[in-house]
């Protein structure tokens, strides 16, 4: 990469005009940029050839790869939902780099630190760059300047966005299967690797030239339930293990016992209680992470308190979301990811706890989705702004940190709250400026630390209906004084490199900005 | 705890703690040098952001302490500023530098004077060797916080420790808290109150207390500090009794300085006095417990009970809080942040006890008006005793905010 063409998007962010030899278009504002032309397919395939028994095993993943006609520079896509215990992605690609493959791009729907052998992998040659979340190893050699392409991050809506659009053509979709036939038929409630949802699969299954399906768990025809359609896959491979149990899902989550964080969460809930959210009928969702599980139980308690009963909640689900249906406090759980043990359980026995994907939950360029169904949701951010304008992506000296999951899709809730502490090891989470633009201040509604909680201005309504709340709202301004006083005053400004290391999607495929080389 | 290792060699002194589990702490190695100006080799995780400020912040600090050639090593997890004064000050200190002189970090405005008879429910223990537990201890509103020298800190971090104190006081905003200090036992003591006396903490709380004696030393080391260093905002004194002659001498102790507003007690140091197991139900306690309660009356002064050990078992501690209420107690301490609100409400009086008081009230104030010397109720007489009764819980009430305004009242959950 020599010098780079960069653009000033509406977000006032410079991104580069191409990305990997493919011209871009920058963020145009929250819903500025309406898409145009029709949806990308497969080709069209023929039964005559495929066997009329319905058994398309093959004896491994070379033999597959090498029939799905693998070639140098070809996308590879895997899913993530067998977490930081995946084998599937690590096998695939190593296959490939004994057929001698090079130059292939990967398209994980997110990456663990279990694959930081892929980085082997990119400096071999057989992988040419990553597009999909990198964090931990794989992050630092993407910002330290070493992966030959750019990086492309997207949120799981905007993955799917992107395949759906042609903005990026899967050659080769690889889908580890905790169960499966040998049509291919595939679902992730059963077996020994069992994960729950296999969703972030769906979108490869349906858009890809070819598909592989991966299990440790073949069963006779029919696979019941599935929800990878054998119709749509071309070869399977039997494996001894497609991944390690106790990595895929955790026995057990467990709320935060810190102080700090669980009075974070209780006033969130107080926050949705006040602002006469919490109502019969209403739908939330919270993440896995400590706060949003205490917000959890003390949002329970609330409802509980006041005979409020939700429609629906959203999962990345836990076994605090599953006791919130076992007791009658929600009617259905509409899941993207199912998180523990207690999870995996209900969700492939409780026909109240349903698998969603990408295409329902979260892509723009639908006929809507359900995540700007839901009254509220609650996230996490390593910084925001006195704009509102929030960071998941980088730390503060613009180290890639996290994926952007499912955090941009949810942003289209009814009220979007950030709950965070105020500031972590000395440095302040409420900024001047957003190290990366992941989320668009206008879509972030509420920010709540453990020193006060703070409207965005642009949110009269919130402002109103929590008027006689006794919880502590403040300017975000102010929280962020108060902060900096405490760390000894404002941080000082990391420097960055001139170089694009990777570039931040927005949902709908326009660039909302730019990771930079770090020097 | 890592220690660096090339710095081991004669003269160095070292202070704070830096690791993996660390956090809010940073660790200095001072080695003194005759010549050659400062050096500062510095490792931190926020070094982006703040490796300026800390160099700056460091050379400061040793030109307070009149340090004017050395090598420090430091490495740092993250330490807030009054942290990384007071680790430096302490690796000084223990290279005998700095003798006599401060490192003060920027102060916080001090809270409004604390009254003698203030709402004392629950007092927040906060190991005095452990930063990042001071920094948010005021947002979980606790009636008091105390930054403890004694027991939770290791004989060797002794020094240290009241450097530590002492910033804290200077530079954390606990909020509405009462600033409390329990110090060591005397000589110990003393050097403690040196150090945290002229920060103006509102409490010192004196451990082990037997004989009116050690209370009257406090009072009068306390008082002397207080003068030389111009401060005039009250100090009290709790003693802590902990023994079984302690116990037999509480109404001396407690009427030993006008400054004691409070007794307590510290049940595992009572108990091993009596060679008894401590109990959760405390059947082995309730006399000294009692003993302590009527003599804290007797005196006039408050009386505060011991701690609930075990933080996960909420319902315990409930049950505990509210038998201690019953007995007489106006309070208790916390080892975690989680178990303040469990206490107010147990210490709370009940929706129907405000009722019933401030019909009393009412009652009191509209026989005042009409010059009635006979106070009545409906058709009862209301003695004098119920009526002081009355008055005292409506005004504790009051002051944990469940009454609103004149009447109305809000429950026994504080918001």
């Amino acid at each position: 990469m020599s010098e780079v063409e960069l653009v000033r998007n509406a977000g006032g962010r410079l991104v580069p005009a191409k990305v990997n030899g493919r011209v871009q278009v920058p963020y145009q504002g929250t819903a500025g940029c309406r898409p145009e032309g029709r949806k990308q397919a497969p080709p069209i395939r023929s039964c005559a050839d495929y066997a009329a028994n319905g058994d398309k095993r093959v004896p491994d993943l070379e033999t597959a790869l090498k029939k799905c006609g693998l070639r140098d520079g070809m996308v590879i896509s895997t899913h993530h939902h067998l977490r930081d215990g995946d084998r599937v992605a690590v096998l695939a690609l190593e296959a490939a780099a004994r057929l001698g493959a090079r130059d292939l791009t990967w398209l994980p729907s997110a990456s663990f630190p279990t694959q930081a052998s892929v980085i082997d992998l990119m400096q071999s040659g057989v992988v040419h760059h990553i597009e999909g979340s990198m964090n931990g190893p794989l992050g630092d050699y993407c910002t330290q300047g070493k992966m030959r392409g750019m990086g492309v991050l997207r949120s799981h809506g905007g993955r799917w966005q992107a395949i759906q659009d042609g903005e990026v053509h899967i050659d080769i979709a690889v889908i580890a299967a905790p169960t499966a036939d040998p049509f291919g038929n595939a679902d992730g409630s059963h077996g020994k690797s069992a994960c729950g949802s296999l969703g972030f699969a769906l979108a490869d299954s349906i858009y890809a030239d070819r598909v592989i399906v991966v299990s440790d768990n073949l069963v006779p025809f029919p696979c019941i339930p599935s929800q990878i359609q054998g119709n749509n896959v071309d070869y399977v491979v039997e494996v001894d293990s497609i991944g390690d149990p106790a990595k895929i899902v955790s026995g057990t989550t467990e709320i935060t016992r810190s102080p700090d964080r669980l009075r974070v969460a209780q006033m969130v809930a107080q926050f949705l209680r006040d602002a006469g959210i919490m109502r019969d009928g209403f739908s939330f969702q919270a993440g896995a992470g400590g706060i949003a599980l205490a917000f959890v139980s003390f949002l329970k308690e609330m409802m509980k308190e006041a005979g409020v009963k939700a429609r629906f909640v959203r999962g990345g689900s836990t076994k605090y979301l599953v006791e919130l249906l076992q007791q009658g406090l929600t009617d259905y759980i509409l899941d993207g990811q199912t998180f523990d043990l207690g999870a995996v359980r209900s969700i492939a026995t409780d026909p109240r706890h349903i698998a969603t994907s990408p295409f329902t939950s979260y892509n723009f360029h639908g006929k809507g989705n359900f995540a700007t169904l839901v009254d509220a949701v609650v996230l996490g951010a390593t910084e925001v702004d006195t704009e509102f304008n929030g960071n998941v992506v980088t730390h503060s000296d613009g180290r890639l940190l996290h994926g952007i999951g499912g955090w941009q899709n949810c942003l289209f809730a009814g009220c979007t709250i950030l709950a965070l502490p105020s500031f972590r090891d000395r440095i302040p989470v409420i900024v001047d400026r957003v190290t990366t633009l992941t989320g668009p201040g206008e879509l972030i509604d509420v920010v709540v630390t453990e020193r006060g909680i703070a409207i965005n201005p642009r949110r009269q309504d919130l402002i109103e209906a929590t008027r006689t709340s006794s919880l502590p709202f403040r300017r975000i301004e102010e929280i962020q004084q108060e902060v900096e006083r405490i760390c000894g005053g404002k941080p000082e400004k990391p420097r960055f490199g001139q170089r694009p290391v990777a570039v931040v999607k927005w949902v709908d495929g326009t660039l909302l900005d730019t990771v930079w080389q770090v020097v | 705890m890592a220690v660096s290792t090339d710095l081991n060699a004669t003269g160095v002194t070292e202070a704070g703690r830096w690791g993996e589990e660390v956090r809010s702490d940073l660790h200095v190695a001072l080695e003194p040098h005759a010549a050659g100006g400062i050096e500062i080799e510095l490792e931190s995780r926020v070094a982006p952001y703040y490796g300026k400020a800390i160099r700056a912040q460091v050379r400061d600090a040793l030109e307070s302490l009149d340090v004017r050639h050395a090598r420090l090593c430091i490495h740092d997890a993250g330490a807030l500023p009054f942290v990384i004064a007071a680790r430096v000050e302490a690796a000084a200190r223990r290279a005998a530098l700095g003798e006599g002189r401060r490192a003060l970090p920027e102060s916080v405005a001090l809270p409004s004077s604390s009254p003698r008879d203030r709402l004392r429910r629950s007092r927040l223990y906060l190991p005095g060797s452990e930063p990042k537990y001071f920094i948010n201890a005021g947002l979980h509103a606790p009636d008091a916080i105390i930054l403890d020298l004694e027991d939770s800190v290791h004989a060797a971090e002794k020094d240290a420790a009241r450097i530590l104190a002492r910033n804290a006081l200077r530079a954390v905003d606990f909020g509405a808290a009462e600033r409390m200090v329990r110090i060591n036992p005397f000589p110990l003591g003393l050097a403690d109150l040196e150090e945290v006396v002229p920060e103006a903490p509102d409490v010192i709380l004196i451990p082990k207390v037997e004989h009116r004696e050690q209370v009257i030393e406090v009072e009068r080391r306390a008082n002397e500090i207080r003068a030389r260093h111009g401060i005039d905002r009250n100090l009290w004194l709790m003693p802590i009794l902990e023994s079984a002659l302690g116990i037999e001498n509480a109404f001396a102790i407690a009427t030993a300085s006008t400054q004691v507003v409070a007794l307590t007690i510290g049940l595992e140091d009572y108990t091993a006095d009596l060679g008894v197991v401590k109990t959760a139900e405390g059947q082995e306690s309730l006399y000294a417990r009692m003993r302590l309660v009527n003599a804290a009356h007797a005196a006039s002064v408050q009386a505060i009970d011991s701690v609930y050990g075990d933080v996960a078992d909420m319902e315990g501690l409930r049950r505990w809080g509210q038998a201690s209420r019953a007995l007489g107690f106006e309070g208790m301490g916390c080892i975690h942040p989680l178990q303040i609100a469990v206490i107010h409400e147990a210490f709370a009086p009940a929706p129907a006890e405000i009722e019933k008081a401030l019909k009393i009230v009412t009652a009191y104030e509209e026989a005042q008006q009409q010059g009635l010397s006979v106070v009545s109720l409906g058709s009862k007489m209301i003695d004098p005793p119920v009526m002081q009764r009355a008055l005292r819980l409506v005004g504790q009430a009051r002051a944990m905010g469940l009454i609103r305004g004149d009447t109305g009242i809000r429950g026994s959950k504080p918001a």
